[in-house]
């Protein structure tokens, strides 16, 4: 059985010049210990459907689904009470701006106890060790000294992974990684992804992997989901999607990838879509 | 093939601190760097965040001036610390930033943005070519003379850092420097914008400075490519040589963290997965 099953999920904003669709029918499933990527690019719907399903969207976002389940319990219709038993326990996320993701305020250890106290209930004393032990594991160096640094002590790189020892301190069944690594140099974004899917493989815990980058998929996933303009236009296993694209627009994201190129010109989007979007 | 940008040992230092009673720290930001571009050809810089490769191209395009060394363009040796750039040299290298929504002022309409490098370099273009002028190079980026009366907020990512190279053009410029100008796009608009610069080069002659650390736009677009690590060029050399042959360990650490969307490697990858599982017996 699915962990994560969405049917039909449609997401549309209230805006100032009428309604918005940023999502627009999408079906995704994941099972348990799979890693999913969604690829797509500004605008695609891949953020914000994930969103919804976290319960992140604000009040002008309204989400129409035949179904958004995790393991059996109906996300749609949930009340708040019932939502916080999950989110932040059995489905964390992690974002893409690491630094803006902490407050400035506090110290990093600070906030990781924060979140193993409130939503884990333990003690100042058991909160500290079990921060230690999840700095040590997601490798972040002296991590006795880092407990009590200040996120703008810390690199970029050392940020995320204060993020991703917050995300994993309840063992989570699912973890939603939106661009963990886009705003990280390529050697600290190949640390970071070494590190995810360590982390995925010993827990046994899904990931989702939202992304814009081929490269990140190629190196990461089991399936794909590409999404553009709110629709999803392929969904296939990792390799048969590198080996022989169906769709026109995956087509044209891998022919477009600068290392890929054959000729003088990089193809564009444009040159593969005729009539098959719009 | 002449060279158009030559430098020799360029070092910049940067001062912190010294408040009050703290003591000042030098942070040496490029430790001595050498290089030069010909004519036509495009030099790509390599690096990581705090590499020293933004503080380059700042040099480089007349922005800051270096605490040392010498900065020749077209052979003629610059020094903007002690005399400001007069408009002919400023008007042979102009510059190109990341960031097309920061680098335009929103209160500004594009046909100003085009017009305004115009009025102050060639103040004796007549207002009625200025505007030729402008609708011109709109039309050469991909853009059209509608755009003309438009603000940057109406545009989107791409299309922003079209009119950015538009107004770097403007002055018919020999030599532009582009810091990261396609990070900021998605992956299609980056093969469109990548596009243009390769067909304004051609069209130019233009001599191009391209920082990145995407080390795949870098294969496509660079003649020559520059790494620099901690300030230091740890590697130099033509494109080909560079990427066939890398001698340096830090650019061999940088290319095998670069992902690669290579069926083989991704069908070894997949397998390994497979074979772990079934290791671990997890019900699959």
């Amino acid at each position: 059985m699915a962990l994560l099953k969405i049917r039909n999920l449609t997401v549309r904003f209230a805006t100032s010049t009428g309604s918005f669709t940023a999502v627009d029918g999408i079906d995704t499933e994941v099972d348990r210990g799979e890693v999913l990527a969604i690829v797509g690019e500004s605008g695609s719907g891949k953020s914000v459907s994930m969103l919804a399903v976290m319960g992140l969207l604000p009040d002008t976002a309204t989400i129409t689904a035949d179904e958004m389940s995790y393991d059996g319990h109906d996300l749609l219709h949930m009340t708040k009470a019932e939502r916080r038993q999950l989110i932040g326990r059995e489905i964390t996320m992690i974002f893409q701006e690491p630094i803006a993701s902490l407050n400035p305020s506090f110290t990093v250890g600070f906030q990781i106890e924060e979140v193993l106290r409130l939503n884990l209930g333990m003690s100042r004393r058991d909160a500290h060790a079990r921060a230690l032990e999840l700095f040590r594991q997601v490798g972040i160096p002296l991590p006795e000294e880092k407990l009590t640094s200040y996120p703008h002590q810390m690199s970029g790189g050392q940020c995320q992974r204060v993020m991703i020892a917050m995300a994993i301190a309840s063992k989570p069944r699912l973890l939603i990684a939106d661009e963990p690594t886009t705003a990280l140099d390529v050697t600290i974004q190949k640390q970071i992804l070494d590190l995810l899917m360590d982390l995925q493989e010993e827990y046994g815990m899904a990931l989702i992997l939202i992304t814009h980058d081929m490269g990140v998929v190629a190196e990461t996933a089991d399936r794909v989901v590409v999404q553009y303009q709110g629709k999803k236009m392929e969904e296939a296993d990792v390799l048969s999607l590198f080996e022989a694209p169906k769709h026109p627009y995956t087509r044209a994201l891998l022919s477009a990838l600068p290392e890929n190129a054959t000729g003088d010109r990089l193809p564009t989007v444009s040159d593969f879509f005729g009539e098959a979007v719009r | 093939m002449s060279v158009v940008l030559e430098g020799r040992n360029i070092t910049q230092d940067y001062h912190i601190g010294g408040g009050l009673f703290g003591a000042s720290k030098t942070v040496q930001a490029l430790k001595g760097v050498s290089f030069s571009v010909e004519k036509g050809k495009t030099l790509a810089i390599v690096g990581e965040s705090g590499s020293g490769k933004s503080t380059l191209a700042r040099i480089i395009a007349l922005i800051d001036a270096p605490s040392g060394g010498d900065l020749l363009i077209e052979g003629q040796p610059v020094n903007i610390a002690l005399k400001r750039p007069d408009p002919v040299l400023r008007s042979k290298v102009q510059m190109v930033f990341q960031n097309p929504y920061g680098s335009l002022n929103p209160r500004q309409k594009i046909g100003s943005v085009l017009m305004e490098p115009l009025v102050i370099n060639r103040p004796a273009i007549a207002a009625e070519e200025r505007r030729a002028l402008a609708e011109a190079m709109l039309v050469r980026v991909g853009l059209g003379p509608e755009h003309f009366n438009r603000f940057p907020h109406m545009f989107s990512g791409g299309q922003r850092q079209r009119i950015a190279i538009a107004r770097a053009l403007m002055l018919n410029p020999s030599l532009l420097v582009l810091d990261e100008p396609v990070s900021a796009l998605d992956l299609s608009v980056q093969a469109q914008v990548l596009n243009l610069l390769a067909d304004l080069q051609e069209e130019f002659g233009l001599t191009y400075v391209f920082v990145s650390h995407d080390l795949s736009v870098v294969r496509y677009i660079a003649d020559d490519v520059m790494v620099i690590s901690q300030g230091l060029a740890v590697e130099q050399g033509k494109r080909e040589a560079v990427f066939a042959n890398p001698t340096d360990a830090y650019t061999r650490q940088l290319f095998a963290a670069t992902p690669v969307t290579d069926v083989e490697a991704i069908r070894a990858r997949v397998a390994k997965r497979q074979a772990a599982r079934e290791a671990a017996g997890a019900p699959r």
